[in-house]
Formats: C-alpha cells, sequence, structure tokens
C-alpha cells in the first residue's frame, strides 16, 4: 500500500465511521427492524391501504409540482444573484438561506396567514376563484419555500465558474440567446441542477411542519405521507407507522441513487483519457 | 472584407480604454494588435467583433457602416484567449454546433463532411470525438480556429491565440497560422503582447500604448524606425543612456551622435544590445564591465559607463574580458528620443 501523505487517516476514518453508523444507520435500521416486526401480510395491507395510497400519492405530486416550480425560480434567482449588480443583491442572497434557518412550523403559520381566505394573499386570490390554504396548491407552496435554497444553493457556485467567453462564443457563431441557453449553458448547468432537484424533491418528500399547518390535513385530499406516519405514531401503533415510514426511505432512496445515475452520465465529458 | 475604424473610443465606468483609434485593416490583410496589458487592445478587437460596443466613433465592415451591429450578424469568427470551446461537446459536435444553428440550414451529411474538411484543416483528423478536456492546449487551440471558420466568416479576430501555451508550440502554431491564412485569404486581425508573435506572423503591426496607436507599419518599418521610445523598448531589449541635445547633435561623455529634430536639452539615446563593439582603446564610452553571461550563441555583457549608466550588450562567445575590464562602447545605430 503507497505510503500516505496526509497524516491521521486512521483516526479520522473511525471517528467518521461511528459517527455515520450511530447517527444515520441506526436510527433507519431501527426503523426497518419496527416494520420488519410485522408479518409480510399485515406489512403490505399497511402500506398498500387506500388511504395510504392516496397520501403517496398526494405527497409525491405536489413534490413534483414544487422542486419544478423551484427549478424554474431557483435557476432564475441563482442567475439574478450571479450575473447582475443591483442594489440589494447581497440581501437577497441572504435572504435565499431563510427557509433553512426559520423553524419550519413558523413556515408553516406564517404562509397559513397569509394564503388564508382571509390573508394578504388569500384573500385576492379567492376572489379571483383560487383556494390555497387546506388545499393540495398550499401543500406545494409550502414544500416549495422550504426546499428552495437547495436549487439556488447548488447552481449559483456553477454558475460564478461559468466562463462567460463561452456565451460569447454561442453569439459569435450565429446562436440565438434560448440556443445559447438550451445549447451552451443548461447542459453545464444540468449536473448541478440535478443535484438541487433531488435535494430539493427529498426535502419535500419530507416535509412535515410547515404543511401540517396549511394542508388541512383531509384523509385522501390533503393528507400526506409524513402526517399519516405521524397519526400511526399517535395511536401508539408504531410497527404500521415504521412500515408507511419505510415507504417514503425506499422512494427517497431510490430517487437519490436514480440522480446520482443521471448526474454521472451528465458529467462523463469530464473524464480525461 | 476591408475593415475601418474611426476614431473610435471607449470607457469603462472611468478608465477609458480606447482614445480614439482610427485603423483601415486591407481585404486580406494579416494585421497585429501588439501591446502591453492596458493598452486596449484586447478592447478594440471585441468591438471589431461586436461583443463591446463604442462609445465614440464608428467601425466599418466594407462599405457598410457595422458599429451597431450585433454580433451574431456580423459575420466574424472569434478565436478567444482561453478557446472557449464548449466542455460538454464532442471535438466534432463544437466544429459543428455554428452549422447546426444557423439560419442557413444544411443537411447532416453536409455538416459531417465540413466538420471532416475543417479537421483536416487544422490537422486534427481521427479526435473528433475526443472531448476538449481530453486534448492538448495546441490542440484545443486548433478546434477553436476550426469552429471559427467552420460559419465561413467574413473576418477572422483572434485574441492572444497562442498566449497560454509554450514556447516551441507557439512557434509551431504560428507558422501554421500564416499558412492557412494564405491558403484561405482571409482578412485577420488579431492580438498579442508577444512582438516576436507579431513581427513574425502578420503582415502589418499596429503598436499600442494606453489606448492609443502609436506606430503602424510593416515588420520592417516598425523594426527599422521605431516611432518613440517606447515603441523602440516594446519591440526588445533596448540600452538607454542620459544625454544631452543641442543643435540636433546628441551629447554624453563627448562622444556625439546625430539627433536631427530633436529639441535642445535632455535626451534619450536607445540602441539595441547586438549593436555594441566593445574596444580597449580608440573611441567610444568609457565605461566598466561588470559581469559576463554566458548563453549558448553568445556572451551577454553587463557594463556600466563612468557616470553610473548601464549598458548591456552581446558578444561573440570568443569575447576574452572579465568584470572589472576597462574599455570603451562603441554604438552602431543609435536613436534619440525626447526624454
Amino acid at each position: 500500500m503507497a505510503r500516505r501523505i496526509l497524516p491521521g487517516l486512521p483516526l479520522t476514518l473511525g471517528i467518521t465511521l461511528v459517527y455515520v453508523a450511530v447517527i444515520v444507520v441506526l436510527p433507519l435500521g431501527a426503523l426497518i427492524f419496527k416494520a420488519a416486526s410485522l408479518g409480510p401480510e399485515d406489512y403490505w395491507r399497511i402500506v398498500s391501504s387506500e388511504r395510504a395510497v392516496a397520501s403517496y400519492r398526494i405527497t409525491i405530486l405536489c413534490a413534483l409540482a414544487a422542486t419544478f416550480f423551484n427549478l424554474v425560480f431557483g435557476l432564475a434567482l441563482a442567475w439574478i444573484i450571479v450575473r447582475y449588480r443591483f442594489p440589494g443583491r447581497r440581501f437577497v442572497d441572504a435572504l435565499v438561506d431563510l427557509p433553512f434557518a426559520l423553524p419550519t412550523a413558523v413556515a408553516g403559520i406564517a404562509l397559513t396567514t397569509l394564503f388564508a381566505s382571509n390573508g394578504w394573499f388569500g384573500a385576492p386570490l379567492a376572489a379571483i376563484g383560487i383556494k390555497v390554504a387546506y388545499t393540495p396548491l398550499g401543500i406545494i407552496i409550502a414544500m416549495a419555500f422550504t426546499s428552495l435554497p437547495f436549487i439556488v444553493r447548488t447552481v449559483q457556485p456553477v454558475l460564478e465558474e461559468l466562463d462567460p467567453a463561452l456565451e460569447e462564443a454561442g453569439q459569435t457563431l450565429d446562436a440565438s440567446d434560448l440556443e445559447v441557453f438550451l445549447r451552451v449553458i443548461l447542459p453545464q448547468l444540468a449536473p448541478s441542477l440535478l443535484a438541487g432537484l433531488s435535494l430539493s424533491f427529498a426535502r419535500s418528500l419530507g416535509e412535515f411542519g410547515a404543511i401540517i399547518f396549511i394542508a388541512g390535513n383531509q384523509p385522501f385530499e390533503t393528507e400526506i405521507t409524513a402526517l399519516l406516519a405521524f397519526i400511526r405514531l399517535e395511536e401508539y401503533d408504531y410497527p404500521a407507522s415504521a412500515a408507511i415510514a419505510s415507504v417514503m426511505l425506499l422512494a427517497a432512496f431510490t430517487m437519490l441513487a436514480v440522480t446520482n445515475l443521471l448526474q454521472a452520465r451528465a458529467l462523463r465529458y469530464t473524464v480525461k483519457g | 472584407m476591408k475593415i475601418r475604424l474611426d476614431t473610435v473610443v471607449k470607457t469603462f465606468d472611468t478608465f477609458r480604454a480606447v482614445h480614439g483609434v482610427s485603423l483601415e485593416i486591407e481585404s486580406g490583410e494579416l494585421v497585429a494588435l501588439l501591446g502591453p496589458s492596458g493598452s486596449g487592445k484586447t478592447t478594440i478587437l471585441r468591438m471589431v467583433a461586436g461583443l463591446e460596443f463604442p462609445d465614440g466613433g464608428a467601425i466599418y465592415f466594407g462599405d457598410e457602416n457595422a458599429t451597431d451591429i450585433e454580433v451574431r450578424h456580423r459575420g466574424v469568427g472569434f478565436v478567444f484567449q482561453h478557446y472557449a470551446l464548449f466542455p460538454h461537446m464532442t471535438v466534432g459536435e463544437n466544429i459543428a454546433f455554428g452549422m447546426k444553428v444557423s439560419k442557413t440550414k444544411r443537411s447532416a451529411t453536409e455538416i459531417s463532411g465540413r466538420v471532416t474538411h475543417l479537421l483536416r484543416l487544422v490537422q486534427l483528423e481521427g479526435l473528433q470525438d475526443r472531448f476538449p478536456a481530453q486534448i492538448s492546449g495546441g490542440q484545443r487551440q486548433r478546434v477553436a480556429l476550426a469552429r471559427a471558420l467552420a460559419v465561413d466568416p467574413k473576418v477572422l479576430l483572434l485574441d492572444e491565440p497562442f498566449g497560454a501555451l509554450d514556447a516551441n508550440v507557439r512557434r509551431d502554431l504560428r507558422r501554421w497560422l500564416r499558412k492557412i491564412h494564405d491558403e484561405l485569404g482571409i482578412t485577420t486581425l488579431f492580438v498579442t503582447h508577444d512582438q516576436a508573435e507579431a513581427l513574425d506572423l502578420a503582415d502589418r503591426v499596429v503598436i499600442l500604448d494606453k489606448g492609443k496607436i502609436v506606430q503602424s507599419g510593416t515588420p520592417e518599418e516598425v523594426c527599422r524606425a521605431p516611432a518613440s521610445a517606447f515603441v523602440m523598448n516594446f519591440l526588445g531589449d533596448a540600452n538607454r543612456l542620459k544625454v544631452t541635445v543641442s543643435d540636433e547633435k546628441a551629447q554624453i561623455q563627448g562622444v556625439v551622435f546625430d539627433a536631427d529634430g530633436i529639441a535642445d536639452g535632455p535626451a534619450e539615446l536607445f540602441f539595441r544590445p547586438v549593436d555594441v563593439t566593445w574596444r580597449e582603446d580608440g573611441h567610444g564610452i568609457q565605461a566598466t564591465i561588470a559581469r559576463v553571461i554566458d548563453r549558448p550563441d553568445s556572451r551577454r555583457v553587463l557594463a556600466l559607463t563612468v557616470d553610473g549608466q548601464s549598458i548591456e550588450f552581446d558578444a561573440a562567445p570568443e569575447f576574452p574580458f572579465r568584470a572589472e575590464t576597462r574599455g570603451f562602447v562603441d554604438i552602431r545605430r543609435p536613436r534619440v528620443y525626447p526624454a
């Protein structure tokens, strides 16, 4: 084995592994263990119950919608922060992290107040027939709010490093602005966008605090999977709660694996050979 | 395509990058914009390309006023200093990009035929499926040129085309670029801070300092008759001695040089290190050798005049003298400029 240059590998490796085991693997292991205490039939009955399936559908569709919204809006936000100099730019830059810092319950209450049918945003929207609070739209807004920083913060550094000469090269070659964006800029942002999207989507799947205030939590209508797991927990039905949670775990894990594969494909041009 | 700049001015924030530059580039000419960093040469090139717009003056392509025409409608090929190849596209895709997005529709076979042709022109056959990260700097440079040529530009613009390459590759690429220019006959303007590169490659050299043209001419003209002390210094190693002029004669330690058209008073005498003969006695400026540096083809001698001004000159490898030797510096081809 080659001699290592940097000192401290055995120690740091040991600490890291113990840390990962205790903080990450152990709770997840306990979750799976708990879910496994159910027989296969009971497990299947619980995870495929109509109410559970409805909650998956709501959670996944709303998370997709929120992620798509963040894709467009987050990219635009990262773009203006990196490319333009305007008064208050640093303030906007700092503001982006606010959803991370704010307790999600506070965000949920604030959003509910704003979007309730007598709220600042809710009242005018209600006047044109759009109801936000206590509908899936409210869930989408809560999810989009809490996961916005992921897209901005993953795309921003890549955008900063992007050589403006690439865009100029596109222009000298007679490409329109749209073509420069689609063929030159976007492909280079793709790996970071994918990373941001998967984080944003994963966070939306798991979001709880912000959503329960604004969603109304009607079973089959606006009940998210995390809430259903929580309800089972409150009923002291721990195995059922773990079973539902294990489905979310599987979904999140599969999604992260797929985006990793996509990312590797998007980055294939950086491989030297 | 003939290009004409008419008193072009460009200011960035408060910094005036280009002060009223007027310049004509004949159709098919290969012209170098030569100057130190901050001389405005790249800004001029970018204004010709349409990547910057002048604050004053006009730029003509042929008889057409192109001042406000956008870069994508100017029909220029631009080679960027760091190539600006699209990293996510292969060499072939990079070269084909301009043809694919062009308003002139071309068939896939036509595009691939042209890519093959251009790869042959830039001597990179067989590399079309590599990504830019997988080829050398010199190869990237040639891909960038092929990409710029693919759209049949009327004018080719190159920004420090060989700046990022090592010395041997630079020399080969220079000769090669000259050959391509002679084959295609395309009007070409390139920017460099390297005088050897400009003199080696260009039909005409335009020397810039602080946003102004200080001299423009063939390599022979600028080398044989530098218009100012700046040009003399910038084009190559030069010695500078303080002299006094009276009656159009410059004088230092009793040695007299012609100074036609120079006003009386202090002035500067310039000469190249090769234009010096060391004499043990006789006439010349009295000096003492301070140090001798050996080079493969010559010896570089550092000497000090009696009044403490330093002189460097090149001597034959057989030059026998050492430090502390006293003698006389005999100067050929002296040039006197106002101080």
